[in-house]
């Protein structure tokens, strides 16, 4: 039976608003700012009383109105009545009944996962040199970020003083922080512009997702990675050959194991364009890569893209965290890549089940560690480059995650803050407020892409500094002396097990 | 020896933190000559050690057996010699072995039994792709991790390693140094920051025929042990040194690079420097980086490496750690110091302070130019 929803019936939801929007009516010059800003249509205007009024039930947390009203007459917060206080019964849980009750449907969201699984960032500690080796200032000494990702062979063999043969495809970016996939589509085309201007001004690589790549974007060939996920929207050879590195797209963080759907709504004339579908149908990505059901597939594959890019390009694949993650990984560089991806379950997404994201999966510290020790083990580390997302909040994160072997980072949720997201995780209604993941051009207009990439590029700029500062306390002055250097890092508040599976030692200690 | 991690690292630090005096003394006629020079210069710089290790390797002193391999074995009972005279046995040919003369010393504490076998290899190696080094290396291995009371400190040919807990005199009294002549002799002190320090600990680290003397602290020690622990190597000693010598063994003698491609590898140019090559030096530079950054030894170090043919200093690429080299005559001299040297020979015909990463080599035939300018490396 094909599931109604509550509104058919002309039943209204009996859901509690999560959130309380309060007008200071002194304050409010019912200039309508907050009406047009909204896209949630949670203010209007009340023409009988002359007053702007709200309906708080939907308002979904963004603080768009908030920011922008000129008298700061709006305070958008959590629903102080909640629901009536039960310990193993959230107000969330209630609500994510009454919207199935009403549905018969997945609960939907967006952006990372917001449970309180322990990160383990926080519970790791960096190292700095006293007395027996000096701290270096990088303000006033170099301070080296520079970072190549690629395959490498085990020897550098020499014809006197040249090399003897060429070394394997590799890129170079001058600091080891790259913006992680964000398809066109799930993200508006000013903000994927940003992100490709802010790459090429930072040295550094952005990730087309799995949304093909508008004609636009072609000169940014040197700072892009396309990807090939399991939809195989818009890849051709011009494709291809627009990158720098190309990802096979495996698993993402946010959601193993399943695929991905954008909606028909967010499927405009130029998304149908760039993923070569009609315009206004789901994108559907399927669960696996249906030409990839074991190991000899993906190594078909990565050969396949080797051929179509000409050996030019490393090849990447993306792997969500799950629990055999090293094996995996393993198979990965015994099937020829040249980059392995490894997506944490904090990491974002544009739109999934909200039980996946919230229950499945490895925070990315575990798998990291797991996965580069497996490598180091089977003596094959060195071979590959590994690449860690899902979960970097800033340059401490990013720290210890190259102290426990990421050779770089990816860094999507951190992007779309700097750019305006306020983690509201409405991104699959395509309604976003702040311009980022929606297609509307009355709401993406709000991007401007020029503003948007200096932020981006103050960010990392930013958290460049940052991590130069933390190196020269260390007393090095490369990020390779970082790099799988877990002496650097020690563990607080944490198990026995845990600190073993990390491979650090625990404070004090 | 038992539990070496343990003996050697009883706190569990991540790694020992040292500082030290190193020397180094060649011919590069190859003609042989008492070590005294030496001992008086290291006494000279006694306060960068705190008699807690010292030691000296020394090359052409055994001319009558430079056919076999010189195994300096330490025991700390009768019972470590006895099982590894059993274990040498189906391995090695013992051509000749004895006690190492000693004398006792005023002050010195804990002294082991030591040996000295010169053997050669039973099997006819080179099977499965490995060499005899590679053969002694493994054997040599198996003693110093499986043999309770037994640690091999040396094993090269034609040369041999004298080391103990001490300041440097001491040690080349006790191991009655007076008596040897050879045309390279390296030296060095140490400085421990921890009290405890055993005999197999001191400086230089032998393998084969290169020996390392080490003033430094590498603060990239976790990712260089992490490199050379995927390529098979064990590091059981938790010191910098060790990393130091295994990265000299698998550069220089399993990949035959240079000692200058070595430099560049341990102590690389800054990017910006690579950047402004010529496009075939770029290329090489940049592949070494990109392949060897594990081996980026950061961190200040200045070092002193030999074998047979060759002396070798080097210092960290920010140039951390002092360091001096001299020439006089067919003589090349590299000290932590240059009072040390002006000691044992106040004229000189050239001294200079090599630049941070940049090698200074003296090889049997050829002594070092001292550097002029600031340009770098190979070009």
């Amino acid at each position: 039976m094909k599931p109604r929803k509550a509104s058919d019936f002309g039943i209204r939801s009996n859901r509690l608003s999560e959130f309380s929007v309060d007008r200071d009516y002194d304050r409010c010059i019912k200039c309508e700012v907050c009406i047009r800003q909204c896209s949630f249509d949670v203010h209007y205007r009340d023409t009988e009383d002359d007053v702007i009024r709200q309906h708080p039930e939907l308002c979904v947390g963004c603080q768009r109105c908030a920011v922008l009203c000129p008298t700061n007459a709006l305070v958008i917060r959590q629903n102080p009545a909640g629901y009536r206080a039960h310990g193993s019964w959230s107000g969330e849980h209630i609500k994510d009944i009454n919207i199935q009750a009403e549905t018969g449907g997945v609960v939907l969201t967006g952006s990372g996962n917001d449970k309180q699984a322990p990160v383990y960032w926080d519970r790791l500690l960096i190292n700095a040199s006293q007395v027996t080796n000096p701290s270096i200032d990088p303000l006033r000494e170099p301070m080296e970020l520079r970072t190549y990702i690629g395959s490498k062979p085990d020897v550098v063999e020499l014809d006197g003083e040249k090399l003897a043969a060429k070394m394997p495809p590799r890129v170079k970016l001058d600091t080891p922080i790259i913006f992680s996939a964000l398809s066109y589509g799930a993200i508006s085309y000013q903000v994927q512009k940003a992100l490709a201007q802010a790459a090429r001004e930072l040295g550094t690589l952005y990730n087309t997702g799995e949304g093909g790549l508008h004609p636009d974007f072609y000169e940014y060939k040197d700072n892009t990675i396309v990807q090939v996920a399991s939809g195989r929207f818009g890849v051709h050879p011009d494709y291809l050959n627009s990158a720098s590195m190309v990802e096979i797209k495996i698993g993402q963080g946010a959601k193993p194991g399943i695929g991905g759907h954008l909606a028909g709504e967010k499927v405009s004339e130029q998304v149908s364009i760039t993923r070569m579908i009609p315009p206004g149908t789901d994108a559907i990505s399927p669960a696996p890569q249906h030409d990839i059901y074991s190991i000899e597939d993906l190594r078909m594959l990565i050969f396949a893209l080797k051929e179509a890019t000409n050996y030019r390009v490393p090849i990447s694949v993306k792997i969500a965290a799950v629990h055999n993650a090293p094996a995996i990984a393993s198979g990965i560089v015994r099937a020829g890549a040249d980059v392995v991806a490894i997506d944490g379950f904090r990491g974002g997404t544009g739109a999934a089940p909200k039980v996946i994201r919230d229950n499945v999966g490895l925070p990315i510290e575990f798998a990291l560690a797991a996965v580069d020790k497996r490598l180091r083990d089977e003596g094959i580390r060195n071979r590959v480059s590994i690449i860690a997302g899902g979960g970097i909040r800033n340059s401490g994160d990013i720290v210890k995650a190259i102290a426990l072997g990421a050779d770089a980072v990816y860094i999507g949720t951190a992007a779309l803050i700097a750019v305006g997201c306020t983690l509201c995780q409405k991104c699959y209604s395509g309604k976003c407020n702040w311009g980022i993941a929606t297609q509307n051009p009355y709401l993406a207009k709000r991007v401007n892409p020029d503003i948007a990439r200096q932020r981006l590029v103050n960010l990392v700029t930013g958290w460049s500094h940052e991590i130069k500062e933390m190196l020269g306390g260390m007393g090095v002055n490369s990020i390779e002396s970082l790099r799988g250097n877990r002496n650097q890092l020690r563990g607080i508040g944490l198990s026995k097990e845990e600190l073993e599976i990390l491979g650090v030692r625990p404070a004090g200690g | 020896m038992k539990d070496l991690e343990l003996i050697n690292n009883p706190y569990g630090d991540d790694k020992l933190i040292s500082a030290c005096a190193i020397f180094g003394m060649m011919d590069i006629t190859g003609k042989p000559f008492s070590g005294e020079p030496v001992f008086e210069a290291m006494k000279n710089m006694r306060e960068r050690g705190n008699g807690l290790g010292a030691g000296f390797a020394a090359y052409g002193i055994y001319p009558e057996f430079e056919d076999c391999y010189a195994m300096h074995i330490m025991f700390t009972t009768e019972r470590g010699r006895m099982s590894t005279e059993e274990f040498l046995k189906p391995f090695f040919k013992v051509e000749h072995s004895e006690e190492i003369p000693t004398r006792k010393i005023e002050g010195l504490h804990n002294e082991p039994l030591v040996w000295r076998y010169f053997v050669k290899p039973n099997v006819v190696a080179e099977e499965n792709g490995s060499t005899e080094e590679d053969y002694i290396v493994e054997k040599v291995l198996k003693i110093n991790s499986e043999i309770e009371d037994a640690f091999v400190f040396s094993c090269g040919r034609n040369m041999g390693v004298f080391k103990g807990v001490g300041f440097p005199e001491q040690i080349a009294d006790f191991f009655r140094l007076e008596d040897y002549e050879g045309y390279i002799w390296t030296a060095h002190s140490r400085f421990p920051t921890n009290s405890h320090a055993w005999w197999g600990g001191a400086h230089p680290f032998c393998l084969l025929n290169w020996s390392v003397v080490h003033n430094g602290e590498i603060s990239s020690y976790g990712a260089n042990r992490a490199f050379l622990e995927t390529l098979g190597y064990r590091c059981v000693l938790y010191t910098d040194t060790e990393v130091m010598a295994y990265a000299v063994d698998l550069l220089m003698r399993r990949h035959g690079y240079s000692p200058e491609i070595f430099a560049n590898v341990v102590a690389p140019p800054l990017w910006e420097e690579i950047d402004r090559m010529d496009e075939d030096h770029r290329e090489l530079y940049t592949a070494l980086r990109y392949v060897y950054g594990g081996l980026l030894m950061n961190g200040p170090f200045a070092v002193v490496i030999a074998n047979q043919d060759q002396m070798i200093a080097l210092t960290d690429r920010i140039r951390l750690r002092p360091l001096t080299a001299a020439t006089r005559g067919n003589i090349l001299y590299l000290s932590s110091e240059e009072a040390a040297i002006r000691l044992v020979s106040p004229e000189l015909d050239n001294v200079w302070t090599p630049m941070g990463g940049v090698p200074v080599v003296g090889k049997l035939g050829s002594l070092p130019e001292p550097e002029r300018s600031v340009t770098r490396r190979l070009q």
